[in-house]
C-alpha cells in the first residue's frame, strides 16, 4: 500500500498540524511515513505545502512526484489548484471553500470552485463555517482531516486518538472541540 | 531504544546527543534552527545547546570546548558558514581533541536564502572529512559517527544536509547513549596557536593527514558501490552516481526504470576515487544526481578529455539551479513523466508571496519611512536580512538593498561617503548585534551621515522567534556605548498610532548630518501570541 498526500494551504493556517495528526497517526498503524515540510520565510502568509507519504513497504523520496498523489487535502481553494500536477489519475482533490483574501488579484470564487468540480473526484468542504458552528473556529483544520478520513488507509479511531493526544496539553475543553470537528467533517465527506 | 518520528534537523540533534556531545552552539538560520531548538527542548539539562551572537562566535565557542576536550556541535545554514568561514578554516590546522562536528544546512531553491552556495566546496578547500546523509536515520548514524571520526583524525568533520532532508520527518532507530568526554584538567597547547612557523608545521600536518582520510573514504559503507546482478552488460545503459537525497529520487524511479544500474552512491569525501575508477570502468556514461552545486561532476571532468560521457548539471541533463526533484530525476533517467490527472493550464494562478503578518510592527515603521521618502526621492535605503526584507516588495517597496548579515550599515557608510545625503540603513535587533555593531562603528569614527533605524521586536523572527541575544531595551546603551550622540539615539513605539510622529522623528534625524540611530521597539506579533499560549499551556 502507498498512499501520498499533498497538503496545501497559507501560511498560518495550520497545514503543519494536519500533517502531524494523520503522519502520526500513520506511525501508530505501524505504516512507513515521510513527510516534508516548509520552514522559515515561505511560512509567512504565503503558500505552503507539505508532502506527506504512507506506504507499507520503504519510502524513498521525501517529495512526491507528479502524478502520484493520492489526495491533494487543501485549506484554501485557490492553493488546491497550484499543486495538480501531483495528483494522480484517481486521486482526490479536497479542499475547504473558503478563500484567504491576502492577494491583490484573487480570481472569482466561483470560478476556483468550478474548476475544483470539474474533477471526478472532488470534495468541497465548507471548513471554517462547520468549524464556526460548532463554536470553534480555530479547528477547521481539524474538520478537513475528518472529511478527508474517509479517503486515508487509517482508522478513524486511531485519528481521533492521536488528535486527543496532540490537544491533551491545552485542556479538555480544546479537546473535545477538536474530535467534534473531526466527527462533523467526516460527516459531511 | 523505541523508534521515533525525527526531522532530519532532529535527527542530527539527537545523534549529537547519544553521541555524547557536551555543547552545541549555534544562530538561527533556516533549515539549520531546529538542530539547537530540539536539544533544547528535549534535552535540558544536557548537554548545553545555546544560540550565539553569530556563526563566528558560535564556531569559536566550540573550538574552546574541543581545545579542553568536550565534544562540541556548532550548526548555521549555508551562508552562516561565510561568516565562520575564518575559525572553520584555520581549525582544520589545529590538533583537534574533543570532537568537533559543524553541521551546514544548504538550501538549494533558496526557500529561505540569498544563495545557493554548496558547503561541500567548504569541506575540500578546508581539507576536512564531510559526511553528507541520505536520509534521516543517516543524519543520526552520521552525527554520531563525525565526533568519533573528528577524534580519530584530530580534524572537525562536516555533516551537510539540505533542505528536504532538514525538513522532512521519519523513522529514526536511535542506538544507546554514549556518555561525555571527561574535561581535560591538563590541557596540552601544542598544535593550537597558529603563528606562522607553527602553523607551516600543522599545515603539512594536515597535508599528511589525507592519505588516511582517503583511506577512509575508499572502504566508508556511506560510500557503496553495487552492480546489478548477471545479465547482458551491453543491456546496461550508463551508471549512476548518486550523493545525498539524490540516491532517493533515483531509487524512486527505479520501478519505472524496470532495472538497476551500476550504482555509485557517495555519503562521505573526500571523493573515493578508487570506486569511482571501478564505477567507470564498466560504463560508457555515468550520470552524477547530487544536490547542489556540480560538485562531484566537475571533480570528474577535469579539464582533459577522456573516453567516457559525464552527464549531469555541467551538460544540462538536471538543472544547473534550484533543488532536486523526483521528476527531474526521472527526466534524467531518460522516463516519459508519470501520467497524472488532465489539466486545465488556461486557469490564471496569481502568485502567493509570503508576506509581513497583519499588524506586523515592522509595517508600522515602513509605513512612517513611506511618508519621508515622498519628499526626499533621492535618499538611499539599505536593508538587510529578516522578516521586514519582505518590505522590499510591493505595495511597500522601500529597502533597496538586502545583500547579507549586516550589509545594511555597511552599504549605508559606502553610500553616504560616496556621496550620497541621504542614506538610511533598516536593519532588525538580532542581525545588528550579529554584524551590524562593527560598521556602525566605522561610521562612528569618520562621523558618516547615516540614520540606522533598528528594528527591534525582541526576537528572532523569520526562523521561528528564538530570543535575541540581548533582550529588548539593551539597544540604546550600547549604541551610545559606541559613541553616537545620546541626542541622536532616539526609540520610538513602532505602532501606527503613532505614525505621523515617527515620521517627523525620522525626517529629523535623516537630515542630520552625522550619525543617527532609530530604534523602533515593539514585540513580534507571532513570538507574543506564542508566549500567550505557552502561559495558558502552563496555567
Amino acid at each position: 500500500m502507498k498512499y501520498d498526500i499533498l497538503l496545501c494551504g497559507v501560511g498560518g493556517q495550520g497545514v503543519l498540524s494536519i500533517a502531524a495528526v494523520i503522519a502520526q497517526a500513520a506511525v501508530m498503524e505501524g505504516l512507513q511515513v515521510k513527510q516534508s515540510e516548509v520552514h522559515g520565510m515561505a511560512q509567512r502568509g504565503g503558500a505552503v505545502q507539505a508532502h506527506l507519504r504512507i506506504s507499507s513497504t520503504s519510502i524513498h523520496s521525501d517529495l512526491i512526484p507528479k502524478g502520484a498523489a493520492s489526495l491533494i487535502l487543501s485549506m484554501e481553494p485557490l492553493e488546491s489548484l497550484r499543486y495538480l500536477p501531483y495528483l494522480s489519475k484517481d486521486g482526490v482533490l479536497l479542499s475547504a471553500r473558503e478563500p484567504v483574501l491576502n492577494i491583490p488579484h484573487y480570481p472569482d470564487l466561483d470560478s476556483v470552485l468550478t474548476v475544483i468540480q470539474q474533477y471526478p473526484r472532488h470534495l468541497i468542504i465548507p471548513a471554517l463555517e462547520i468549524a464556526r458552528k460548532i463554536g470553534s473556529p480555530r479547528s477547521s483544520n481539524m474538520v478537513l482531516v475528518g472529511a478527508a478520513s474517509k479517503f486515508l488507509p487509517l482508522s478513524p479511531e486511531t485519528l481521533k486518538k492521536v488528535i486527543e493526544g496532540l490537544f491533551h496539553q491545552k485542556g479538555d475543553g480544546v479537546v473535545q472541540s477538536n474530535l467534534s470537528a473531526f466527527e462533523a467533517g467526516r460527516r459531511e465527506s | 531504544m523505541e523508534k521515533m518520528a525525527l526531522l532530519g534537523d532532529e535527527a542530527v540533534a539527537l545523534g549529537a546527543v547519544h553521541g555524547g556531545v557536551s555543547v552545541a552552539y549555534g544562530y538561527p538560520g533556516t533549515p539549520s534552527t531546529e538542530i539547537i531548538e530540539y536539544i533544547q527542548r528535549f534535552h535540558q539539562q544536557r548537554p548545553l545547546a545555546v544560540w550565539c551572537t553569530n556563526e563566528k562566535t558560535a564556531y569559536e565557542e566550540a573550538l574552546g570546548a574541543s581545545y579542553v576536550g568536550r565534544r562540541a556541535l556548532v550548526t548555521m545554514k549555508h551562508v552562516g558558514l561565510n561568516v565562520a568561514a575564518d575559525p572553520f578554516i584555520n581549525s582544520a590546522l589545529l590538533n583537534i581533541r574533543g570532537g568537533l562536528v559543524v553541521v551546514v544546512a544548504d538550501d538549494p531553491g533558496m526557500h529561505s536564502s540569498q544563495n545557493e552556495q554548496d558547503s561541500r566546496f567548504y569541506a575540500d578547500f578546508a581539507k576536512i572529512l564531510c559526511l553528507e546523509p541520505s536520509n534521516q536515520q543517516e543524519a543520526y548514524d552520521m552525527t554520531r559517527d563525525a565526533f568519533d571520526l573528528s577524534e580519530r583524525f584530530q580534524i572537525p568533520v562536516m555533516v551537510r544536509i539540505t533542505t528536504r532532508l532538514a525538513h522532512s520527518r521519519s523513522g529514526v532507530n536511535p542506538s544507546p547513549p554514549k556518555a561525555e568526554n571527561p574535561l581535560l584538567s591538563q590541557v596540552d597547547p601544542s598544535g593550537w596557536a597558529l603563528l606562522p612557523a607553527f602553523a607551516r608545521k600543522q599545515y603539512a600536518q594536515l597535508l599528511s593527514k589525507q592519505k588516511g582520510l582517503q583511506t577512509f573514504t575508499e572502504q566508508s559503507p556511506y560510500n557503496r558501490l553495487s552492480f546489478p546482478g548477471k545479465g547482458d552488460p551491453s543491456s546496461i545503459p550508463f551508471g549512476v552516481i548518486t550523493a545525498g537525497i539524490g540516491k532517493n529520487y533515483y531509487l524512486e524511479n527505479l520501478d519505472s526504470l524496470g532495472k538497476e544500474l551500476p550504482h555509485l552512491h557517495i555519503g562521505a569525501y573526500p571523493l573515493p576515487v578508487e570506486k569511482i575508477r571501478k564505477l567507470a570502468a564498466s560504463v560508457n556514461r555515468i550520470l552524477v544526481i547530487e544536490e547542489g552545486m556540480p560538485f562531484i561532476e566537475t571533480c570528474l571532468r577535469g579539464v582533459l578529455p577522456h573516453g567516457i560521457q559525464i552527464s549531469g548539471k555541467l551538460d544540462q541533463t538536471l538543472p544547473l539551479a534550484g533543488e532536486l526533484e523526483p521528476d527531474l530525476v526521472r527526466k534524467a533517467l531518460g522516463l516519459q513523466p508519470r501520467e497524472g490527472v488532465p489539466l486545465d493550464s488556461s486557469f490564471p494562478l496569481p502568485p502567493r508571496p509570503p508576506q509581513l503578518c497583519q499588524g506586523c510592527p515592522h509595517g508600522d515603521t515602513y509605513a512612517s519611512i513611506k511618508n519621508i521618502l515622498k519628499e526626499l526621492p533621492e535618499a538611499v535605503i539599505t536593508s538587510d536580512i529578516g522578516c521586514y526584507a519582505l518590505g522590499a516588495v510591493p505595495p511597500l517597496a522601500i529597502p533597496e538593498t538586502i545583500v547579507c548579515m549586516g550589509a545594511s550599515v555597511s552599504m549605508a557608510v559606502g553610500a553616504a561617503e560616496a556621496g550620497k545625503k541621504h542614506t538610511v540603513a533598516v536593519i532588525g535587533d538580532s542581525t545588528f548585534l550579529h554584524s551590524g555593531i562593527t560598521p556602525l562603528i566605522d561610521a562612528v569614527a569618520r562621523n558618516v551621515p547615516i540614520t540606522v533605524v533598528i528594528l527591534d521586536n525582541g526576537t528572532v523572527a523569520m526562523t521561528g522567534g528564538q530570543e535575541t541575544i540581548l533582550p529588548t531595551g539593551n539597544l540604546p546603551a550600547l549604541v551610545r556605548g559606541l559613541g553616537v550622540d545620546p541626542a541622536h539615539v532616539i526609540t520610538i513605539e513602532a505602532h501606527r498610532r503613532y505614525e505621523k510622529e515617527n515620521a517627523e522623528i525620522l525626517r529629523k534625524e535623516i537630515q542630520y548630518p552625522g550619525v543617527s540611530v532609530v530604534i523602533a521597539v515593539r514585540e513580534c506579533l507571532e513570538t507574543a501570541r506564542k508566549k500567550k499560549s505557552q502561559k495558558e499551556i502552563v496555567e
